[in-house]
């Protein structure tokens, strides 16, 4: 360690503040939200003090005790305790404790101080604390404890004032080590008794708001109708609001493609400019509104402390289908991408639970979906009012959310059934306060998001839309050729291999060819078939649809994209986050599958019914 | 009796919690959340389908635990 960097690690139990502390402190961008388990690696930051001196911040997932029983709790006590791989113990620990939940969060403060390093306790969500009446004898605790104590509000700006001016003065001296043995953990909270008694005044063990709220959203009957109620309104405000941008954007670049045409000579880099990359371009990015209006939403959700609530009303529906409540919320965000969905699952303790939740999480439709959804409901769907309040549009795409989910279902309970280990696995899940989402934190994740969908867009989809147009453009067809040009070209000749494989399912060749790119990244097949029926932008694609497909196909294509094995990249996480070829291996077999045998059935019914 | 039984509402403390089988997980991490002896708690909610999981409340921290998981904890009723 050199002599002006410390190394500080933030540890606590789960959903105390940690990483919205690590924020302020670093001005970083990590994700947080209102659940246990959001951060499930360690994250390193660093800040300079006041007094020149180089902070290195690491943020570690949270614990409840060192009797690590999650991947995500282990990588938390194998840094504290020195053994994590490449990694030196931390010369400073910052311990952060949740103000309003003391008598939990303690236990854990005395057992890290048990470790025998430098500790600094940061009584976190002070704010609360004072709304709710609770008064905490800071000095007393700190005499009680022999640790320095800290008042902090991580969610404020300047909440971490006193942290900062404790961890930049000297290293407070670390308590002896003691042993970690069963007799002594019991002690733990007997002390954690001594000291609450001693120090904090608590006028009610909860807080009123959450009560009252509680009383309804957990409610048997009122709580499942609000959780459905909420769902409905997300997915019809992604229709109602994001579309009309969607379709702005779509027609900008149309207009820019059409005017740059006139600048260009004619010939390939015309095509290439306007077929290409306007065309390409316009069709993806503008389902940037649709995606960010869905994130809004499951991130204000995130944010106020509902998400842990719906675990809850759903545990014992996602336990008879081989799933735990906890996977809801790795579950929910994967609507948004598979990627994030996955490796939250790592807040999942059980070893069981987690590969039935990671194995079925790319069946819940990932906002990369939306774009081909949307499309082809714009093209084939009309926009009839039903009932007079609901657009059949919006019907259409809910059904296609609920297809995903309900497959889900039959997955999750197919592997209940085939699967050797019938033991008992828990649930034993926090369920925090209530919290009005900061707007603030709500705009710096979709701020995120949005950029992590135009960094995959400015990278793997553009060069993808540009090899596409390759594709079916060259070789130029023969002179006197009749019909149109892409039918001479590769992608011509790959898309009617392909096409023999996929005619049981009512797919021409070029949906089959649309189907390439999609596995690298799915919102592509747009761009895709934009290139092979040579038109630009999403207001000129869907009438060409309409007019080269029929409709059994276009929904037995909008069935496969429900249940298709999922992108590379999808793929490739779930490698990572197993360590087995074998799971991703079954992931890929099984939804190929189920979205043949699924889009079968859709084309040959509606061909009959037609 | 165990907390599982307990009725909605009705205050009790914690007895003991029994270990299902030898070096029970799931009983040491309910230990470890703070059910020990004399801890006050409560059945806030259940779930909507068999009553299952349950909200319980226990100092000032709200866990949902299964029913299996909640019969674990011995509670001894308590007079309003």
């Amino acid at each position: 360690m050199s002599a002006d960097s410390l190394r500080i690690a933030l540890v606590g139990n789960p959903n105390c503040g940690k990483t919205a502390l690590f924020n302020l402190l670093t001005g970083g961008r990590q994700k947080v939200a209102n659940y246990a388990g959001v951060t499930i690696e360690r994250k390193e930051g660093r800040f300079v003090a006041p007094s020149g001196r180089v902070l290195q911040i690491l943020d570690l997932p949270g614990a409840y005790s060192f009797d690590a029983v999650s991947p995500d709790e282990r990588i938390t006590r194998d840094v504290l305790e020195g053994n994590y791989p490449g990694e030196a113990p931390p010369d400073l620990i910052v311990c952060v404790a949740d103000a309003t939940n003391l008598r939990l969060h303690l236990r854990f403060v005395l057992e890290v101080k048990r470790l025998g390093r430098p500790v600094v306790l940061a009584l976190n969500m002070m704010d609360a604390a004072r709304r709710r009446g609770i008064t905490v004898d800071v000095p007393e605790l700190s005499r009680r404890l022999g640790l320095p104590v800290v008042e902090t509000v991580a969610v404020r700006r300047g909440g971490a004032q006193a942290l900062i001016a404790q961890v930049d003065g000297d290293v407070p001296p670390a308590a002896a080590a003691q042993p970690d043995d069963p007799a002594s953990r019991a002690d733990l909270h007997a002390q954690v008794r001594a000291l609450l008694a001693a120090t904090v005044v608590m006028p009610r063990a909860t807080d009123r708001v959450d009560d009252a709220l509680d009383r309804w959203t957990l409610h048997p009957v009122f709580g499942l109708a609000i959780l459905a109620v909420v769902m409905f309104l997300v997915f019809q405000a992604v229709y109602s609001i994001g579309k009309p941008m969607t379709d702005a954007i779509g027609d900008g670049f149309g207009w820019l493609g059409s005017h740059l045409a006139a600048w260009l000579p004619a010939g390939p880099l015309q095509g290439l400019v306007t077929d290409g990359l306007c065309g390409g371009l316009g069709t993806v990015l503008g389902f940037l509104p649709e995606i960010l209006v869905l994130f809004l939403f499951i991130l204000t959700l995130e944010e106020s402390g509902y998400l842990p609530r719906a675990a809850f009303l759903l545990d014992r529906l996602m336990v008879s289908v081989g799933l735990t409540g906890r996977s809801f919320i790795p579950l929910l965000s994967s609507f948004a991408c598979a990627i994030p969905g996955i490796m939250g699952t790592r807040s999942i303790t059980d070893p069981r639970d987690r590969l039935a939740t990671i194995l079925v999480a790319p069946l819940m439709t990932c906002s990369a979906r939306l774009p081909v959804y949307a499309l082809l409901i714009g093209a084939f769907i009309p926009a009839h009012r039903v009932a007079g309040v609901f657009n059949l549009q919006g019907l259409v795409l809910f059904a296609l959310y609920a297809a995903g989910i309900a497959g889900a279902m039959l997955v999750g309970w197919v592997m209940k059934r085939l699967r050797r280990d019938q033991g008992e696995h828990a649930l034993l899940m926090e369920l925090p306060s209530y919290r009005l989402p900061k707007a603030r934190d709500v705009a710096i994740g979709l701020y995120e998001r949005g950029m992590i969908f135009l960094k995959r867009l400015t990278g793997v989809i553009l060069a993808l839309t540009v090899l596409m147009w390759a594709l079916s453009s060259f070789p130029a067809p023969p002179a006197g050729a009749s019909g149109p040009a892409i039918n001479y070209s590769i992608a011509g000749y790959l898309g009617h291999g392909f096409a023999h494989l996929f005619k049981p399912i009512g797919f021409n060749w070029q949906m089959s060819l649309a189907l390439i790119p999609a596995f690298a990244a799915r919102e592509t097949a747009v761009a895709a078939l934009a290139t092979v029926y040579a038109v630009g932008g999403e207001g000129a694609l869907g009438p060409a649809l309409s007019l080269h497909i029929p409709l059994a196909s276009a929904l037995s294509l909008l069935v496969w994209f429900a249940y298709a094995p999922q992108c590379m990249s999808t793929l490739a996480v779930i490698k990572r986050e197993t360590d087995s070829w074998r799971n991703v291996a079954i992931s890929f077999g099984y939804m190929f599958v189920l979205a043949y045998a699924a889009s079968f059935l859709t084309y040959q019914i509606a061909s009959a019914l037609a | 009796m165990r907390l599982s039984d307990l009725p909605k509402g009705s205050p009790a403390v914690v007895d003991r919690v029994d270990d299902a089988h030898a070096g029970d997980p799931i009983a040491q991490r309910l230990r470890d959340l703070g059910f020990v002896d004399g801890e006050p708690v409560r059945v806030v909610a259940c779930g909507p389908l068999g009553a299952d999981p349950l909200l319980i409340q226990i100092g000032s921290t709200r866990f949902a635990l299964r029913r299996g998981e909640a019969a674990r904890v011995h509670v001894k009723a308590e007079a309003a």
